[in-house]
């Protein structure tokens, strides 16, 4: 009690130089807490708008996810409302799911023959509620800034579809759909070449008539803007369906945002199997909490071994590799960042230690020769950097909270790389409670360490030699 | 009387004998790439329970052969006895446990610790003992009485005049009770009055608490009251008075 009551009055003793020491260790304490903190922002907002997309897991038949996009028919999981059932009904996989939907994903061409424009597309083919629920998905608080809009996509319309804004401005669909910020498409001049034929030219008016008068199944698609998708079927046949396009909707990443349609999944299956047996090519099963995936998948691994269905489980990792590369890029920056603050504090506690040992150099000697150890010596300033990065570390933490608090309330945007639209930019601090802990204790732990070379340098003088010093 | 340094010392030590047994003891330093011998094989016993003064001209070896007799320093050959312990065969740990149970110091600075207030200056070298707390504040308390600065001890040294920090010190030395009190010039940085108050507390407590003090002085008023007499010159004991 005494070696700490004389270290915090040395502490006091020379303030000026106390002062500058926990300053520096609270701009360290400031930049790594907030940093981190934005990392986990970062993280936490990859992972929603991952998990939101494709759940935490995907079911897909084995094989499916090299080789299934080529054959879907065969690659397919014809049962799959029987899957998702034996999943929600299982007594460990039931309370840990959220979510458990069949999609179709499919490619092909997508054309809008008003404006003779037309393009590549990737699809998904979704059940409209459980993707509803999928997309509010938000574990960690990161999307409450971001104002979901009401569902475009309806369990009782099979007509209506979503794309991506960079789709919707290639084929010219802006306007109709009222997306802003999106450039007009340049009126062009007629086509010179060799006038259609008759028979043709009379089938596209005819098609363009009834297209204009086909009666809306449901009151959303009146008025919306109609996109024909061209896909091959399951047996290689080409096939057409005709998609009302409700809404276009960024995708987060520009590849997919110019290519993006989201469509009823009994739209999909028509598309992609014809006439044939409906099939999903996928599961996907979101959970509560990310923290129970390990185990989900596990579980699903042992249950579909048992019932010997030939399927396999990826998780969203696996199947969107840029969250862990983005992930483990942030982590490294972060590890750089706070090494670099580890070193400030470091230096800076050495330094302020290294003074205060040859400053007191005769007391150390009048302590010595009133009997005590050079453990005790080496504690008195062990106790004195530990309290210098204690003051240092509590007070860096609580200006980064509140440098948190200002930063979140700001409302700032930025472009992530890669991103088409912008993004909210804040920092996370609803699950830092743990981090803040891990930050203030190596920053103790640092300081205390730094101090050790003063201290050992202090507890090795002989009594004599410090008493004699003036 | 006037007594030679005797050729050997007392072959044992009980609680009547010596407090110091010094034979053939030698202390040499290296200053500047110089072989420096600050105490040439000197033989000579202090009592136990005197007012004991190592005099000697500048250099002559007086803080050395205190420091020596403090166990804060070895001897280079010979050997030297405190309290009835070779201190040769102590480690620097059990050396630091000896010193804290059985010698405490006066500096002619004083050396109180600048942090500490009077009271707990006294206090430290019973933490160092881990006395019971009530039992500390009780023996602190009537040192401070003692040494008449009752009202003080909440004071820091740098709210002390000089003679108050010396009977600070002189209470933290007496606290522990120890067999052995070290002064190195205590009146050196004191006024004549100051210094002769001083002389004279020391001397009332050292009859009080039974204890051996030692101490080095150049101060004829301090050397006037000392029971045995050490006398130094180049590092050797030319005259024992007791």
């Amino acid at each position: 009690m005494m070696t700490l009551k004389i270290a915090f009055r040395n502490i006091l003793r020379n303030r000026r130089r106390s002062a500058m020491t926990v300053l520096a260790i609270a701009v360290g304490a400031i930049g790594v807490v907030l940093f981190g903190e934005f990392v986990r922002y970062i993280t936490a907002g990859l992972e929603t708008n991952t998990v939101e997309r494709v759940g935490h897991l995907n079911v897909f038949r084995t094989g499916y996810f090299e080789f299934g996009a080529g054959n879907p028919a065969e690659y397919g999981i014809a049962d799959f409302d029987a899957t998702a059932k034996l999943i929600r009904d299982d007594p460990q996989l039931g309370p840990e799911v959220n979510v458990v939907t069949p999609v179709v994903s499919l490619a092909g061409i997508a054309g809008n023959f008003e404006l003779d424009a037309s393009k590549t597309f990737l699809g998904v083919g979704v059940v409209p509620s459980d993707r509803d629920r999928l997309e509010r998905w938000d574990e960690h608080g990161v999307v409450t800034r971001r104002v979901l809009p009401e569902s475009a996509l309806r369990d009782d319309d099979e007509t209506g579809g979503i794309v991506g804004v960079g789709m919707a401005r290639v084929l010219g669909l802006c306007e109709p759909l009222k997306v802003a910020r999106c450039p007009r498409r340049p009126t062009r001049p007629p086509p010179t070449g060799a006038p259609l034929a008759d028979d043709l030219a009379s089938v596209a008016a005819s098609d363009l008539a009834a297209a204009k008068t086909e009666p809306a199944k449901t009151e959303p698609a009146i008025n919306s803007p109609r996109l024909d998708l061209l896909a091959a079927t399951a047996g290689g046949a080409p096939n057409v369906v005709s998609l009302r396009i409700a809404r276009a909707e960024p995708q987060g990443l520009r590849e997919l945002d110019d290519n993006f349609i989201a469509m009823h999944i009994a739209l999909a299956q028509k598309l992609v199997y014809g006439r044939g047996a409906a099939k999903a090519t996928a599961l996907v099963v979101q959970l509560h909490r990310t923290e129970d995936l390990a185990a989900a998948r596990d579980r699903l691994r042992a249950l579909f071994a048992e019932h010997h269905l030939d399927l396999e489980v990826r998780d969203f990792a696996e199947l969107q590799p840029f969250y862990t590369q983005a992930v483990g890029m942030f982590r490294a920056i972060f590890l750089f960042i706070a090494l670099i603050m580890g070193v400030i504090v470091l230096f800076s506690i050495v330094n302020t230690m290294g003074m205060s040992v040859m400053e007191r150099i005769n007391e150390i000697g009048t302590a010595r020769a009133m009997g005590v150890r050079r453990s005790g010596i080496r504690a008195l300033f062990l106790a004195e950097g530990a309290m210098l990065g204690m003051i240092g570390a509590t007070a860096g933490i609580a200006l980064a909270q509140l440098l948190a608090a200002l930063v979140n309330r700001a409302s700032l945007t930025w472009t992530p790389p890669g991103q088409a639209a912008p993004s909210p930019l804040g920092v996370l601090t609803s699950e830092s409670g743990p981090f803040i802990v891990v930050v203030w204790v190596a920053i103790v732990a640092a300081a205390t360490f730094a101090a050790l070379f003063p201290a050992n340098r202090g507890a090795r003088f002989e009594v004599v030699d410090a008493l004699r010093h003036v | 009387m006037s007594i030679a340094p005797s050729a050997a010392a007392p072959a044992t030590l009980g609680d009547a004998g010596p407090v110091v047994v010094f034979r053939d003891v030698v202390k040499t330093y290296i200053e500047d790439g110089l072989r420096v011998e600050a105490v040439r094989g000197v033989t000579f016993s202090v009592a136990r329970r005197r007012f004991s003064a190592v005099v000697g001209p500048s250099g002559s070896g007086k803080t050395t052969l205190l420091n020596l007799i403090g166990c804060i320093d070895k001897p280079t050959s010979g050997q030297l006895e405190v309290c009835g312990q070779d201190i040769a065969k102590l480690d620097d740990n059990r050396l630091t446990d000896f010193r804290s149970r059985n010698i405490a110091f006066v500096f002619q600075s004083f050396n109180l610790l600048p942090v500490l207030t009077a009271f707990e200056n006294i206090e430290y070298p019973l933490l160092q003992l881990r006395v019971p707390a009530r039992e500390r504040r009780e023996r602190v308390a009537s040192l401070l009485e003692a040494v008449g600065l009752a009202k003080l001890g909440d004071h820091r040294p740098n709210q002390l005049s000089g003679g108050q920090k010396q009977r600070v010190a002189i209470a933290r030395a007496l606290v522990k009770r120890p067999a052995l009190v070290l002064a190195d010039e205590p009146t050196a940085n004191l006024d004549t009055q100051t210094g002769a108050d001083i002389i004279a507390l020391m001397r009332r407590v050292q009859r009080d608490h039974d204890a051996s003090f030692v101490f080095s002085t150049h101060d004829p008023q301090l050397m006037s009251h000392a029971e045995d007499l050490i006398a130094l010159r180049d590092g050797s004991v030319v005259e024992v008075q007791r």
